[in-house]
C-alpha cells in the first residue's frame, strides 16, 4: 500500500471505554476429510468494538465465521456468550442468539421488496399468521431510516447499487436485534464514497454496543475502522490485541509467517508494437464513445465507480454483448467479434469479477476448469488427453503457486485467491495477446495479491497488452502504465503514470472536487 | 515479489514463464526468488481410481442389479435360460437408447419430455408412409427423420425462444401425440413393408437380438462421448454453469440445440423398433413412456439439476430397471403393482445415500 494510512482519531477513544466480553470461542477444532480448517483457535469479541479477523485465504476465516453462525459445528472447543456456553446446531440458532452475517457476496432476493428482504424469515405476523405487511413496511422504513438510507422499504432490491445492498444487509441484522453483526468483506464491491458511507454506519452500530467482527483484506480499511485484531494463519491463531499496540507491518509479519514487499511490482517495461486499436465503442445505455489504443507490455488501468460502465465495456470487447457503434483493431487487423469464442481466437480474453458465477464452474475439479477455453488444445479429433491436461494444469498450478489437495479437487472447495489463480491460468493457457482483468484481486488475500500482481507485471513484460479494472487506488496507481477514467459510460480522461495522484484519479472518477474527505487533506 | 519458487520447472534463468508463450522469447525480469518454502506437489487426485469406483453410485446399482438377478433366478426356473435373458432385454432396451441421449440433455441442465411423443408421431408417420406403399429404407428413414425433426423443434424453442425445456417440451409432448391422433384417429397401422420386422424382433447372432446390439453400440458411444472427448466436458460445464460456460467460449446454445435433435433422433430408432417389434401403430403407443425413461436416467445417478451423472450407471440402471419389471412379469405381478415397485424402488435408490451420509454426520459429531 503506496499511500500514507491515516490514524484514525476516533480508536484512542473507544479502547478504554467498554470491555465487556460478548462473544469468545476458546479452542475451536474444525476436521474436513484431509483437512484440518481449524485448530485450537480463539477469539473474543467484545461489546462495542470492532474486531479485525485478518488472515491470508485458507487461514480458516470463512470456517470460523460459519461456525459462530451454526453452519458448521466445531470438532472441539467451546463458544461462549456472555460466559454462557452455547451450541449451535442451525444457522437459525445462531441468528436467535444475535449472532447475524453480512456475507461478501450478499445474498438476498432479487425479485422482493427492500422490506421483504430485511424480514425474511421473521416476518411480523397477525394474529391468523399471516404476514402482517403494515407493520413489517413501518419497521423496515424505521430501521432504513436510521440508517439514512436513500431508498424505501417498497423498492425492488434488483433496482439497488451493490452499496445499497449492502445498507439492507445491515438492516436485516439490525431487525433480529443482532449483538454481533460480522462483516465478510464488506467493501469488496464499494466504491470509495459507499465504503465510507459504510464505515459510519459501523461507528454507529459499536455506539449502539454492538460486537463487530470485520473481516478485510485492505489494511487501510482495518487500521480506520478496527479497534482489536484476530490474525490467523493456516488454521491457527497466531496473534490478537489491540490495534493500538501494533502497526501494520507487524500484522502482516503475524500473517504471512514471513515479510512481504508492500509495493506494487511494476516492471520498467517498453511497450511494444500496437495491439489493440478500440474506437468509438458504444451501447445504448452501459457506455458511450470509448477510444484508446494499447501496446504490447502495457499495462491500461480502467478506474471509476462501481456502475461507470468499465465491466460492461470490457465485457462487448469480449463478445459477451454486442456493441451498438464501433470499431475494433487486433494486431492492426479490423476484428469483429460476436462471442466469447471468437474473442478468444483473436487473442483477447476477458477475467471476469465474479468468479463463482462468471469465472470458474465452482462444481467441476481444477484440472477441468483450467482446460476450459482450451479443450481443443488438449484434444485431438474431440478426444481429450488427460495427460496433456494435467501436465497443463500442473504447470499453472505451479507457476502460481495454487495451493490445493489435489488437481481432482472442486474449485468451489477453494479459497477466493486460489480459485482466481485457477480462472487466470484457465485465459493464459489460451495463449491471448490482450488479457482484460476485472478487479483481479477482489476479495483475496495480500499473499494471493502480491503474487497475482506479480504474475500481471510478469505478463507484460513478456509482452502481453493487460487491461485492468480496479477501484483499488493503490492497485491502480502502482500497476498501470496508463489510466483511463470513466463515468456514468463515459471515458473522462487517459491519463499518463508519472505524477498520477490518487485526488486526480477521484475526481475524474466522481466528477466533483471535494468528495473525497480523506484525500482532500 | 514473485510467486515463482526456486523448484518451480519454470525458475530457471532470466525467462521464467515465458516458456508457455510461444515464440515470446524476451527476457524477463531477473530478480530474487521469493522466499516461499518449497512448494508441495499437488498430487492429480485424491482417491485411488478403485476407491473411488467402490464408493461410487454404480457400484450400488451393480450390486442392486445382481440382487435381482438372483431374485429372478430363484422365483422362476426359466429365468437363467440364454433365450429367457435374452427375451428380458427388448423389455428396456428402446427405453434405455432414448435414455443415454436423454441423459446428455439432463446433464447440460435441460430436460426433455416429449419424447413418447415423438415415439408416437414417428411411428404413425411410419405407418402412413407404409400404407402408401413406400418400400422398408423409406419407412425407416420418415421414421428417424420425423425424431430428429422433432428434437429439432424442440431445440429451437429451448435456444431460440428460450423458453424453458420443461415447458417446452411438455407443450411439444402434447403436440407430436396429439399431430399422431389427428393422423390415425382411432385406426392403427397394421401393414409394414418385407424387411422391416428384423430392426424389433431379428437376431445378429444366435440369441443375440438387433435391439440389443444397437443398445451396445450406442452406450458405448454415448460413454465415449461424455467421458472422454471435449463435447462431453462442454455439456458438463453447461449443466454446472452455462454463464461460466459461456464465458469461457463454449457454444451453448448451439450444443444444447444438437442435444436435442439428438434426443429427438434417439426417440426415432427407439419408434423403429418398438413399431417394428409390436407389428402395428396406434397413436397411444409408448404411453407414459417419458416418465419411465427420465426415471432411468435419474436412477442411473444424473443430476436433475445438471452437470453430474455417468453413462455407465444410466446403462445399469436400464438393466435394472428391465430386470425388475421382467422378474414382476415372471411372477405374474400386475402392471399396477409392477409401476408401484419400480416407483418405491427409484425413491428407496435415491434416499439411501442421503440418508446414509446424514448418519455418518451425526455420528462424526458425536464422536469427536
Amino acid at each position: 500500500m503506496t499511500t500514507p494510512t491515516p490514524v484514525p482519531p476516533a480508536r484512542a477513544q473507544h479502547a478504554s471505554a467498554q470491555d465487556t466480553r460478548l462473544l469468545e470461542m476458546r479452542g475451536i477444532t474444525k476436521l474436513f476429510p484431509g483437512v484440518r480448517a481449524l485448530s485450537d483457535v480463539n477469539l473474543t469479541l467484545r461489546a462495542g468494538r470492532v474486531t479485525a479477523l485478518i488472515g491470508e485465504n485458507g487461514a480458516g476465516k470463512s470456517t470460523l465465521v460459519k461456525t459462530m453462525t451454526g453452519i458448521y459445528r466445531p470438532d472441539g472447543g467451546d463458544i461462549r456468550i456472555d460466559g454462557a456456553p452455547v451450541v449451535f446446531t442451525a444457522p437459525a440458532m445462531a441468528e436467535s442468539a444475535g449472532i447475524t452475517a453480512i456475507h461478501q457476496e450478499t445474498v438476498l432476493f432479487d425479485e422482493l421488496s427492500v422490506a421483504e428482504n430485511i424480514f425474511a424469515g421473521h416476518a411480523p405476523t397477525t394474529r391468523f399468521g399471516l404476514i402482517d405487511r403494515k407493520a413489517m413496511l413501518a419497521r423496515a422504513g424505521a430501521l432504513l431510516r436510521t440508517l439514512d438510507a436513500p431508498f424505501g422499504p417498497h423498492t425492488r432490491l434488483k433496482d439497488l447499487s451493490i452499496g445499497q445492498r449492502h445498507l439492507v444487509a445491515v438492516a436485516r441484522a439490525l431487525s433480529v436485534e443482532a449483538r454481533v453483526i460480522i462483516m465478510d468483506e464488506p467493501t469488496a464491491a464499494l466504491s470509495q464514497k459507499e465504503a465510507d458511507e459504510l464505515f459510519a454506519i459501523v461507528e454507529r452500530l459499536k455506539a449502539q454496543g454492538r460486537a463487530i467482527l470485520f473481516i478485510s483484506h485492505k489494511f487501510e480499511e482495518v487500521f480506520r475502522i478496527a479497534d482489536d485484531y484476530a490474525v490467523f494463519r493456516d488454521g491457527r491463531s497466531v496473534g490478537a490485541g489491540a490495534l493500538a499496540d501494533t502497526d501494520q507491518a507487524e500484522i502482516v509479519r503475524l500473517m504471512v509467517g514471513r515479510p512481504v514487499e508492500q509495493t506494487f511490482p511494476k516492471l520498467a517495461v517498453t511497450p511494444g508494437e500496437l495491439v489493440l486499436e478500440v474506437e468509438d465503442y458504444a451501447h445504448p445505455t452501459e457506455f458511450d464513445g470509448v477510444s484508446f489504443q494499447l501496446r504490447r507490455g502495457e499495462i491500461l488501468g480502467l478506474y471509476g465507480l462501481v456502475g461507470a460502465g468499465r465491466s460492461e465495456f470490457c465485457q462487448s470487447l469480449f463478445g459477451i454483448t454486442r456493441p451498438s457503434r464501433g470499431r475494433l483493431r487486433i494486431k492492426g487487423r479490423d476484428t469483429v467479434i460476436r462471442s466469447p469464442g471468437d474473442a478468444i481466437r483473436a487473442g483477447l480474453v476477458y477475467v471476469p469479477e465474479e468468479r463463482g458465477r462468471h469465472g470458474a464452474v465452482l462444481a467441476m475439479p481444477i484440472v477441468d476448469n483450467m482446460t476450459l477455453a482450451t479443450l481443443p488444445e488438449v484434444s485431438r479429433y474431440g478426444v481429450i488427453s488427460r495427460a496433456r491436461e494435467f501436465a497443463l494444469a500442473r504447470r499453472y498450478a505451479e507457476r502460481l503457486d495454487l495451493r490445493a489437495a489435489s488437481l481432482s479437487q472442486p474449485v468451489g472447495t477453494l479459497s477466493g485467491g486460489n480459485q482466481q489463480k485457477i480462472v487466470i491460468s484457465k485465459w493464459l493457457a489460451t495463449q491471448p495477446d490482450i488479457i482484460i482483468l476485472d478487479e483481479p484481486s477482489k476479495g483475496i488475500d495480500i499473499g494471493s495479491k502480491a503474487a497475482v500482481h506479480g504474475f500481471i507485471s510478469e505478463l507484460a513484460a513478456q509482452g502481453l497488452a493487460v487491461i485492468m479494472i480496479s477501484s483499488e487506488l493503490p492497485e491502480i496507481l502502482g500497476m498501470s502504465d496508463r489510466v483511463l477514467v470513466m463515468r456514468e459510460g463515459r471515458p473522462i480522461h487517459l491519463y499518463d503514470r508519472a505524477g498520477l495522484t490518487a485526488e486526480t484519479l477521484v475526481r475524474a472518477a466522481t466528477g466533483n472536487t471535494d468528495s473525497h474527505p480523506e484525500l482532500a487533506a | 515479489m514473485t510467486m515463482l519458487t526456486p523448484n518451480a520447472p519454470f525458475s530457471t534463468g532470466q525467462n521464467r514463464a515465458g516458456q508457455d508463450r510461444a515464440g515470446q522469447n524476451r527476457s524477463g525480469p531477473d530478480r530474487a526468488p521469493s522466499p516461499t518454502p518449497p512448494m508441495r506437489r499437488i498430487p492429480d487426485r485424491t482417491d485411488a481410481p478403485l476407491t473411488a469406483l467402490l464408493k461410487s453410485w454404480e457400484a450400488l446399482l451393480l450390486l442392486l442389479a445382481a440382487a435381482i438377478f438372483t431374485a429372478n433366478s430363484f422365483a422362476s426356473p426359466y429365468f437363467l435360460d440364454v433365450w429367457n435373458l435374452s427375451d428380458a432385454t427388448f423389455n428396456f432396451t428402446e427405453k434405455a437408447i432414448v435414455a443415454l441421449a436423454l441423459a446428455f440433455v439432463i446433464l447440460a441442465g435441460e430436460i426433455d419430455i416429449s419424447v413418447a411423443g415423438i415415439i408416437a408421431l414417428s411411428s404413425t408417420l411410419m405407418g402412413a408412409t407404409a400404407a402408401a406403399g413406400q418400400p422398408m429404407p423409406v419407412v425407416v428413414g420418415v421414421g428417424l427423420l420425423t425424431g430428429l425433426a422433432c428434437g429439432a423443434v424442440n431445440g429451437l424453442l429451448v435456444t431460440g425462444l428460450e423458453l424453458p425445456s420443461i415447458v417446452a417440451t411438455i407443450g411439444t409432448m402434447s403436440l407430436f401425440r396429439g399431430l399422431a391422433y389427428g393422423i390415425l384417429g382411432d385406426g392403427a397401422y397394421t401393414r409394414y413393408p418385407e424387411g422391416f420386422a428384423y430392426f424389433g424382433q431379428g437376431y445378429v447372432w444366435e440369441w443375440l437380438s438387433f435391439e440389443v446390439t444397437v443398445f451396445l453400440g450406442l452406450a458405448l458411444l454415448a460413454g465415449f462421448l461424455l467421458h472422454r472427448t471435449s463435447l462431453g466436458r462442454a455439456v458438463r460445464a453447461i449443466g454446472h454453469n452455462p454463464t461460466a460456460a459461456a464465458f469461457s467460449g463454449l457454444k451453448v446454445r448451439r450444443i444444447k440445440f444438437w442435444l436435442f435433435a439428438a434426443t429427438g433422433l434417439a426417440a426415432g430408432v427407439a419408434s423403429v423398433m418398438l413399431t417394428s417389434r409390436l407389428g402395428s401403430t396406434r397413436p397411444s403407443i409408448a404411453t407414459g413412456w417419458e416418465l419411465e425413461i427420465v426415471t432411468m436416467v435419474v436412477l442411473g445417478g444424473v443430476a436433475i439439476t445438471g452437470g453430474v451423472g455417468t453413462i455407465p450407471g444410466v446403462v445399469l440402471a436400464a438393466l435394472v430397471m428391465g430386470l425388475l419389471t421382467f422378474g414382476l412379469g415372471l411372477l405374474n405381478v400386475s402392471g399396477i403393482i409392477m409401476s408401484i415397485v419400480v416407483g418405491v424402488m427409484l425413491i428407496a435408490v435415491i434416499a439411501l445415500p442421503v440418508l446414509a451420509r446424514k448418519l455418518s454426520n451425526r455420528m462424526r459429531r458425536t464422536t469427536p
